[in-house]
């Protein structure tokens, strides 16, 4: 069996992984596993799969796996190749500046990308519009797909009254 | 406060209490909330002064709380290692926070119901554990201890990705919900594979009580919550509670299977359990909890003349080597424990 990452060397690395009730397997060389920072033999560093599998992501979608390894978190520097031998991050803001980077290895971790759960109190309020907004926004492009011209006008008022307060989103 | 940590190293846990639904099944169930606050960058690296003030900032947050105003406060740095590894086998701190220096620790409320570590992974891992079967009230506890603390600190919280969290893991709700069930019968009846394969595949996460990885023991199992994004936290609960019931109907129906067509030689391996426990003079921790396995399977089957649940619970936990050596009030080398732990284990049982 050769390497999945290199596709030259014989794989000698084997990780499986179950999430979900799904099994995923991957096979790499001594020499890839190194490279993406997977360590097994030292039994204590934490890994996934995911991660291994993001940075194939990275390398197939943009062929430019050094490029996205030296980007950059804004607020603490953190590098993303060190994010993805270490799997933690570094700072709050690294979700923004990996926004990109991290969308699939949220979405192959959770499922989903959006949270939907609690919201500090300071921002409940901001965050409950926002909420409404998008759902009134989704019936307000059902209503004109389906010419229902009548509530179309409807919704866009509401829109309007809500949006004013609207603050756009950003982490703080 | 070292007086306060012998008193702690004397009492036995509320959890322990066996009060909360179904205990003959869940030892205990736990609810954390991680956490972390804007200003200063995650724990593995933020500067020593931030980590002062993420230390600073959460107990003064805390002392306003209902829950934990009267809270102990332990650093870990001011703690010997008997110390830390006694708090690792009480289920109130993780391996990685022990390691760490003085800037880390734990805040702990009167009946360790309610605790917050402080600069683990996260700046904060607040944790709720109740006894038995109590899922919804454990999120509760650890909701309402989590409202309290917000009205103080700044949390970091993004509208799209919810509460940050070093570990992609965890952002979202950093709700991990977790219950400690014991299942004797499906293990004897092998059918447990085919049952936790089954947790597994609708997104849950199962392991062995004390055990390092795959090793399971004392037919203890830890299933919890594998997600935290893109499901609200009531969900989530609501979740594992559903399966869990499964779990306790599974463990009863075996329960009857095993009692219809091997009566005499379950009977026969709980009694001889209790045998040994009663008047060993010399026992191994791992086979402490593999006797209390089995005569804690002897309570829910309802067998007669057996010890209560809530001394059973007391000695898997205090008959660790770091209870032992706390409550003993020495250091002692394995062979040592093992007589000392004989001692402690017939003196409850006799």
């Amino acid at each position: 069996m050769v390497c999945q990452v290199c596709g030259k060397s014989p794989a000698s690395v084997h990780f499986t992984e179950i999430v979900n009730g799904k099994m995923s397997e991957l096979h790499v060389c001594e020499a890839c596993a190194h490279e993406k920072g997977v360590q097994p033999a030292q039994g204590k560093g934490k890994f996934w799969i995911s991660d291994l599998i993001a940075g194939m992501i990275d390398e197939s979608a943009s062929g430019d796996q050094e490029r996205i390894g030296h980007i950059q978190c804004a607020g603490c520097g953190l590098l993303y190749s060190t994010f993805r031998e270490t799997g933690r991050l570094g700072c709050p803001a690294c979700y923004e500046s990996f926004g990109t980077q991290l969308r699939p290895v949220l979405r192959r971790i959770h499922g989903a990308i959006r949270h939907v759960g609690k919201t500090p109190a300071r921002d409940e309020g901001r965050v409950e519009r926002r909420r409404a907004l998008t759902q009134l926004q989704d019936a307000l492009d059902r209503a004109i797909e389906h010419e229902e011209f009548e509530q179309a006008a409807e919704l866009r008022d509401k829109i309007m009254s809500l949006e004013p307060g609207a603050a756009p989103g950003s982490p703080s | 406060m070292s007086q306060a940590l012998e008193e702690l190293a004397r009492r036995p846990s509320r959890w322990l209490d066996a009060t909360g639904n179904h205990s003959e099944t869940v030892l205990s169930t736990r609810v954390r909330l991680a956490r972390n606050v804007v200003g200063s960058a995650f724990t593995h690296r933020a500067r020593e002064e931030q980590l002062h003030h993420v230390m600073h900032s959460v107990v003064s947050a805390s002392h306003k709380t209902s829950g934990l105003a009267h809270g102990l406060l332990l650093r870990m740095g001011d703690l010997e290692a008997l110390d830390r590894q006694f708090l690792v086998e009480r289920h109130l701190v993780s391996h990685d926070l022990v390691e760490g220096p003085s800037t880390r620790g734990i805040l702990i409320g009167p009946d360790e119901t309610l605790s917050v570590m402080i600069n683990e992974e996260d700046h904060l891992r607040l944790q709720a554990i109740h006894s038995g079967f109590q899922l919804s009230e454990c999120w509760r506890s650890a909701n309402a201890l989590d409202d309290e603390l917000d009205s103080s600190l700044e949390y970091a919280f993004s509208e799209e990705l919810g509460y940050l969290t070093a570990c992609p893991t965890n952002v979202g709700t950093g709700l991990r919900a977790s219950i400690l069930v014991h299942l004797p019968a499906l293990v004897l009846t092998k059918q447990i594979n085919k049952v936790l394969q089954g947790v597994t595949q609708v997104g849950l996460a199962v392991r062995g009580f004390y055990g390092e990885g795959s090793e399971v023991m004392g037919n203890f199992f830890q299933v919890s919550n594998q997600t935290t994004l893109g499901q609200k936290e009531k969900e989530t609960v609501e979740k594992l509670e559903g399966v869990t019931r499964q779990l306790i109907e599974y463990e009863e129906r075996a329960r009857e299977v095993l009692l219809r067509d091997a009566r005499t030689q379950i009977e026969d391996k709980i009694y001889r359990a209790l045998g040994t426990l009663k008047y060993c003079r010399s026992i191994h921790s791992q086979e402490t909890l593999n006797l209390c396995s089995a005569v804690r399977f002897g309570v829910a089957l309802g067998l007669e003349s057996l010890p209560e649940l809530p001394v059973l619970n007391e000695i898997l936990v205090f008959s660790q080597p770091a209870h032992l050596q706390k409550l003993l009030g020495r250091e002692m080398q394995a062979p040592e424990r093992n007589v000392a732990r004989a001692g402690y284990v017939r003196n409850k049982l006799n």
